[in-house]
């Protein structure tokens, strides 16, 4: 094994997507020395550069950017905050001491650091994954996959196109192949109310007037060598097709928007334990995993509603894993934060510090008005809707947590049922 | 005189506020919305609903992987002209090197609203 390079720092980001930079920067501001991200792809920004619409940036930078804009602003900030990366860098292993294996440019390189964040985001649910009847024909893609055919490969994925699943990606694509001269036919969600964020169903979709069929789903696709019929059907309460309710669609292209999921094989190479909810780490609110020195933060953990929150929390990360890098291991609270009634998950999953405030992220299961959440019965945050679509955020002070040594603290939302 | 729903998408509480329109096309009334900020958006919308349009134009570049440029309108256009700024844009070749919001096509659809590119491209 003559050809493996060795490296020592004080801290490691995996992944130089939005997260991963933002941990990075924030790292430097911490006043690490010795940062290093790596990235397995040719350069920098995750998923942004092919996220052309705008939306981007309104809390990070206070201005509503693009996707390739919001990567060219940060990699400023990197550039000015002297931050050391590696492209075309794979991080194959990571161990639980923080030593980490990566491939770059056909050699190995082994890194003992001082503590590591993981940014790896996320990656796409397939079609193979969701089980749809039918033939497997050319013409299925991600929406991503189109997404990247299209904004940085300049090519078309097809021209009458059915979307499955309603999040942003899929209506977002939806906008941008019917002002590129597709027909959009159709997009479809299981769930009887939208997935993604309110004002992408308006301006992507309803601006456009694409249908929309909630509470449907693929029935079949039929097609030899490409896509030549879909056809949807009516789900009832337990997801089952409602017989006479098919409609079928003539088209050559289904993309499908079924949802991320956090990518943690290398996570679980060092044994950090995953929420099997999220499928993201288990955290504490320094966003440290169960493993000591290795931190998470971005979309790896669970899935954000923007760029800028992913950055935000894992800089949040960044400044908790540069304090373990210089040393500070000291941990004053054991308490468990659990998921309770009408909430999908929460993070953090324990609170391990009395450290300035304390933020919690969570989902409700279903629609709700007149909402109000629990956090423990320590505080009651009211809202007039929580919808799945929009993360709920509460900061609290830590000091309202040093009453409890250790214990539970259940996070619950009351409401009415909105759909 | 006539009601009209407007989704207002000025902050995530998105109210659907009803609109009265008068037969001589004047607003009259804003009902269901929480903040003066709505009446204004609602009126835009009923007046001239206005986009930003962001998209792509082709690139002469070195870089063979890379072959389109990220661009939007440096201003919201109204709703009804997408398609026609979509039409100019397809036809648009950009050259390298591209600075970051440089203006790639002036005044679009001759309404002072300039195509700007959104990313870099050095060579």
């Amino acid at each position: 094994m003559a050809n493996i390079l060795k490296h020592t720092v004080d801290l490691t980001v995996i992944g130089g997507g939005p997260a991963g930079l933002g941990a990075a920067i924030s790292a430097k501001k911490s006043g690490v020395k010795n940062v290093l991200l790596l990235e397995r792809s040719e350069e920098l920004g995750g998923v942004l550069p092919q996220c052309i619409h705008n939306g981007f940036g309104l809390h990070f930078f206070k201005e509503e950017l693009t996707g390739p804009a919001y990567t060219y602003r940060m990699l400023k900030n990197a550039e000015e905050a002297h931050v050391d990366f590696i492209t075309k860098a794979m991080a194959v292993g990571i161990s639980c001491d923080n030593t980490i294996t990566a491939l770059s440019h056909n050699k190995v390189i082994e890194i003992h650091s001082g503590s590591t964040i993981l940014c790896m985001g996320c990656r796409e649910r397939s079609f193979g994954a969701l089980r749809i009847p039918g033939t497997r024909p050319a013409g299925i893609y991600t929406a991503g996959t189109a997404q990247r055919l299209m904004n940085i490969e300049g090519m078309m994925p097809g021209k009458r196109v059915v979307i499955l699943g309603s999040g942003d990606i899929g209506m977002i694509m939806a906008r941008r192949l019917t002002l590129e001269g597709a027909k959009v036919l159709a997009v479809v969600e299981l769930m009887p109310f939208i997935g993604g964020l309110i004002r992408n169903e308006i301006q992507c979709l309803r601006d456009f007037g694409i249908p929309i069929y909630v509470g449907h789903t693929i029935k079949e696709v039929k097609g030899t060598d490409r896509v030549e019929k879909v056809t949807i059907a009516a789900v009832d309460k337990d997801r089952k097709y409602i017989p006479g309710t098919e409609v079928e669609f003539e088209a050559d292209t289904l993309l499908v928007s079924a949802g991320l999921i956090p990518e943690n094989e290398l996570s679980k190479m060092a044994g950090v334990q995953l929420n099997g909810l999220t499928g993201g780490p288990l955290v504490d609110n320094l966003w440290q995993t169960n493993i000591p020195g290795i931190f998470a933060g971005g979309n790896v953990v669970h899935v954000h509603d923007l760029a800028d929150y992913a950055s935000e929390s894992a800089a949040m990360a960044a400044s908790n894993a540069a304090a373990y890098a210089n040393g500070d291991r000291s941990l004053d609270l054991d308490i468990k934060v659990t998921a309770g009634k009408n909430i999908r998950y929460v993070v953090p999953n324990s609170i391990t510090k009395a450290q300035e405030n304390i933020t919690f992220f969570m989902r409700v299961t279903w629609p709700l008005n007149n909402a109000t959440v629990h956090i423990g019965n320590i505080y009651n945050k009211k809202l007039i809707f929580a919808r799945p679509s929009e993360q709920i955020r509460v900061d609290l002070p830590a000091n309202m947590f040093t009453q409890f040594n250790h214990g539970e603290i259940v996070v619950s939302c009351d409401g009415e049922v909105a759909v | 005189m006539k009601e009209q729903v407007v989704i207002c998408l000025q902050c995530p509480f998105a109210c659907n506020i009803t609109v009265t329109i008068a037969d001589d096309g004047h607003i009259t009334d804003f009902k269901n919305n929480r903040c003066e900020r709505g009446k204004n958006y609602a009126t835009q919308e009923i007046v001239c609903p206005v986009r930003v349009l962001t998209s792509t134009v082709l690139l002469e570049t070195k870089d063979k992987e890379h072959p389109m440029l990220p661009v939007q309108t440096s201003a919201p256009i109204p709703k009804a002209n997408l398609f026609d700024a979509m039409k100019i844009i397809m036809g648009i070749k950009a050259k390298a090197p591209v600075k970051y919001n440089e203006v790639i096509y002036p005044n679009i659809l001759g309404i002072g609203v300039d195509l700007v590119s959104t990313s870099e491209v050095l060579e």
